[in-house]
């Protein structure tokens, strides 16, 4: 099957000049940034009508990140869904393990064509900063990533190799010690190093053009799966589900199916210890409208407009806000998101290892808690579609201490 | 229509006249506590500060250092509410009687209630505010409010603010323009002076309003050197770093009135 890599959304899906979807999206940014935001979507604007562009970006996924990426499907851990048909869309299977070396090959070509040396990140779980520590070793770019000192507790392996891939590592001390106050860290870099610096923002959030811009790398992932599930069964899914966090992977799955109005899009948020318990991560389950790191979208927020902490086991859902478009697709309808708990996630991090031989992504295990309650509404001649966005080995020692792996002789509960 | 633009105006008029530019300074309500700001904030009035900014303590601010992050994170600990940075407003006008603006960034504004906040900020007697992460396309809804509301809109331009966007930046803004010294966020630092005076110029050129240098400056000497190009002198994490250092808070009051003294010497001593 042959793939197209670079896949901007169809006009009029794309944000207006102004980077709103609905009434979400915009750039709420200090007036010291808007020079360089504007540099990022004049640039991108460029780089989409530029063969040259497309061509390396397209040989890249290929040659070193192993696109087109699997599709797989998966009935033993289906027959816990009351036997639906399941198939997993593996970005697990993708260079350093997940969707997000996509975007980030994306943008470190689009630093390059601006001529920034220096490139910053974020990361809450590791994945996207490990991602972006490998291209900026792939490209000999200058690299620090900023992350929260629980994360870096809780995903130690992930900040091993990001130093091995040369890249700094600045543990942020400040707010909740998580995602968010990664991404402040972050922009208060960019503020001031923004001449010689491209903040590679690692999800579908952010001020205008960063969810549009990243949105249309990760396209690739549901135009792909789109293809491959017509190739291997003659039909649309009846639903296709990701987790949400920022949203990016969950965007580029959601985006082929846009048009279809047979398939329901489902986004899984984390949910935590519970919705009613007030430490979750789930934005759009519980949150309001307001303004996050650049754009107005839906918001963990008090009733003053202070962001409240979130809470969720998986470090890359960990975030109290969620990209804008996703924020217009829940107000449209279009999509559904519900809440899924810190332990709903674990069982069925715990069922696919065990029933299919692959170990997921605890964000990614949001997406299959969800997938289990949806096959059982749909019953065996339902279809559903799964983006498996990226593996556990990041996860293994939070998943080895909630199931006490650590503690047992023999074989866990 | 009951804000206190037109105060601003004149104070910052009176000002030129005597040729001199204003020292403006910045401190957060509700840090070391409520009252406890309240009075560092009639203290830098008191002791030669022209203009007061009252922040509004972020969880998320963005734009600020290490410094007043701590201060924001302080009062927000310490239980801050909207209704204490009002209050703040209201004490520190009604006591001084000089321009009091409230500086913050928007999320915070725009959930309490655009409308709601412009109303109680003008009824405190407030002058306007700055709004550090609303850029001027996303301001129309705020100025519409704060305008009727006779409240200034301070927008900050910055180095990288290109001419064609200053010229519109400083066409919707009233009061004055706030000029970032340097790329970076709040902090005391060496200031970039070459820098600073070529944003006031490019300013100058698209607007009457008088532009003041912000972000950077803490010592009298600066104070000096950025007022022989400015028409305001803005000092904020100064004035937070020595409430910080003080171990109890007469002798931060003391502190904050020996630094407000030496940097409006300093202002006067820059022609």
């Amino acid at each position: 099957m042959s793939s197209t890599f670079f896949i901007p959304a169809p006009e009029g899906r794309a944000p207006d000049a102004e980077g709103y979807f609905g009434a979400f999206g915009g750039k709420f940014i200090p007036e010291a940034l808007v020079a360089a935001v504007d540099e990022v979507a004049d640039e991108y604007e460029k780089a989409k009508a530029d063969p040259q562009f497309t061509a390396e970006f397209g040989a890249l996924l290929v040659d070193y990140t192993g696109r087109p990426s699997a599709l797989t499907e998966v009935p033993r851990f289906a027959e816990h869904a009351g036997g639906v048909r399941m198939f997993l869309k593996r970005e697990d299977l993708n260079h350093t393990g997940s969707h997000k070396i996509t975007n980030v090959l994306g943008q470190v070509l689009l630093a390059r064509r601006m001529g920034k040396p220096r490139v910053i990140a974020e990361t809450g779980a590791g994945s996207h900063g490990v991602a972006t520590a490998t291209a900026c070793a792939l490209f000999g770019l200058e690299c620090i990533v900023y992350m929260g000192e629980v994360d870096m507790e809780r995903q130690a392996l992930n900040v091993a190799r990001m130093r091995m891939l040369g890249t700094k590592v600045v543990p942020v001390t400040s707010g909740s010690r998580t995602l968010k106050d990664a991404i402040n860290e972050a922009f208060r870099d960019w503020v001031a190093n923004v001449e010689s610096t491209h903040y590679l923002f690692g999800t579908a959030a952010g001020p205008h053009p960063f969810p549009a811009m990243v949105r249309d790398f990760q396209r690739v992932i549901g135009v792909e799966a789109r293809h491959q599930l017509l190739d291997r069964t003659g039909r649309l899914p009846d639903a296709a589900i990701a987790c949400v966090g920022g949203g990016s992977n969950a965007l580029g799955l959601f985006h082929a199916f846009l048009p279809d109005a047979g398939v329901r899009l489902v986004g899984c948020e984390a949910a935590g210890h519970g919705v009613e318990s007030g430490k979750h991560a789930a934005t759009l389950s519980a949150g309001e409208p307001g303004i996050l790191h650049g754009s107005r979208s839906y918001v963990l927020q008090d009733e003053e407009g202070q962001i409240t902490e979130p809470h969720s086991i998986s470090a890359g859902l960990d975030y109290p806000g969620i990209g804008p478009e996703h924020a217009h697709l829940n107000d449209l309808g279009r999509a559904e998101y519900v809440p899924v708990t810190d332990d709903q996630a674990m069982r069925a991090f715990r069922l696919l290892s065990r029933t299919e031989g692959i170990i997921p992504a605890i964000e990614s295990a949001h997406a299959l808690a969800g997938a289990l309650e949806v096959g059982r509404e749909l019953g065996r001649d339902g279809l559903i579609l799964v983006n498996l966005s990226g593996r556990g080995d990041k996860d293994m020692d939070t998943a080895a201490r909630y199931f006490g792996l650590y503690d047992t002789d023999g074989e866990s509960k | 229509m009951s804000g206190n633009l037109q105060l601003l105006n004149d104070t910052l008029a009176s000002i030129r006249a005597e040729g001199r530019a204003a020292l403006i300074a910045y401190l957060p309500a509700g840090f070391p506590t409520v009252d406890g700001g309240v009075a560092a904030i009639k203290t830098v009035l008191d002791s030669g500060a022209d203009i007061v900014e009252v922040g509004l303590p972020h969880s998320d601010p963005v734009l600020d250092g290490p410094v007043i992050q701590t201060a924001d994170d302080l009062a927000l600990r310490g239980g801050l509410k909207i209704a204490d940075v009002i209050r703040t407003v209201r004490e520190a006008h009604a006591a001084t009687g000089k321009p009091v603006l409230v500086m913050s960034y928007w999320n915070p504004i725009a959930r309490y209630g655009i409308e709601r906040f412009a109303t109680e900020l003008a009824d405190a007697g407030g002058a306007g505010c700055i709004l550090s992460d609303l850029p001027v396309q996303e301001s129309a809804t705020w100025r519409d409010h704060a305008g009727k509301q006779g409240l200034a809109t301070v927008f900050v331009v910055a180095p990288s603010t290109r001419d064609e966007r200053l010229r519109r930046i400083t066409a919707a803004g009233s009061g004055f323009v706030y000029a970032a010294s340097t790329m970076g966020v709040t902090g005391v630092r060496e200031t970039d002076g070459a820098s600073a005076a070529d944003l006031v110029r490019r300013t100058r050129a698209t607007t009457d309003l008088p532009v003041c240098v912000g972000i950077g400056v803490s010592t009298p000497d600066q104070a000096a050197e950025v007022a022989g190009f400015a028409d305001g002198v803005a000092v904020g994490t100064a004035f937070v770093q020595a409430l910080l250092d003080a171990p109890d808070e007469t002798t931060g009051l003391a502190s904050l009135r020996a630094l407000t003294t030496a940097l409006a010497r300093g202002v006067r001593g820059g022609r």
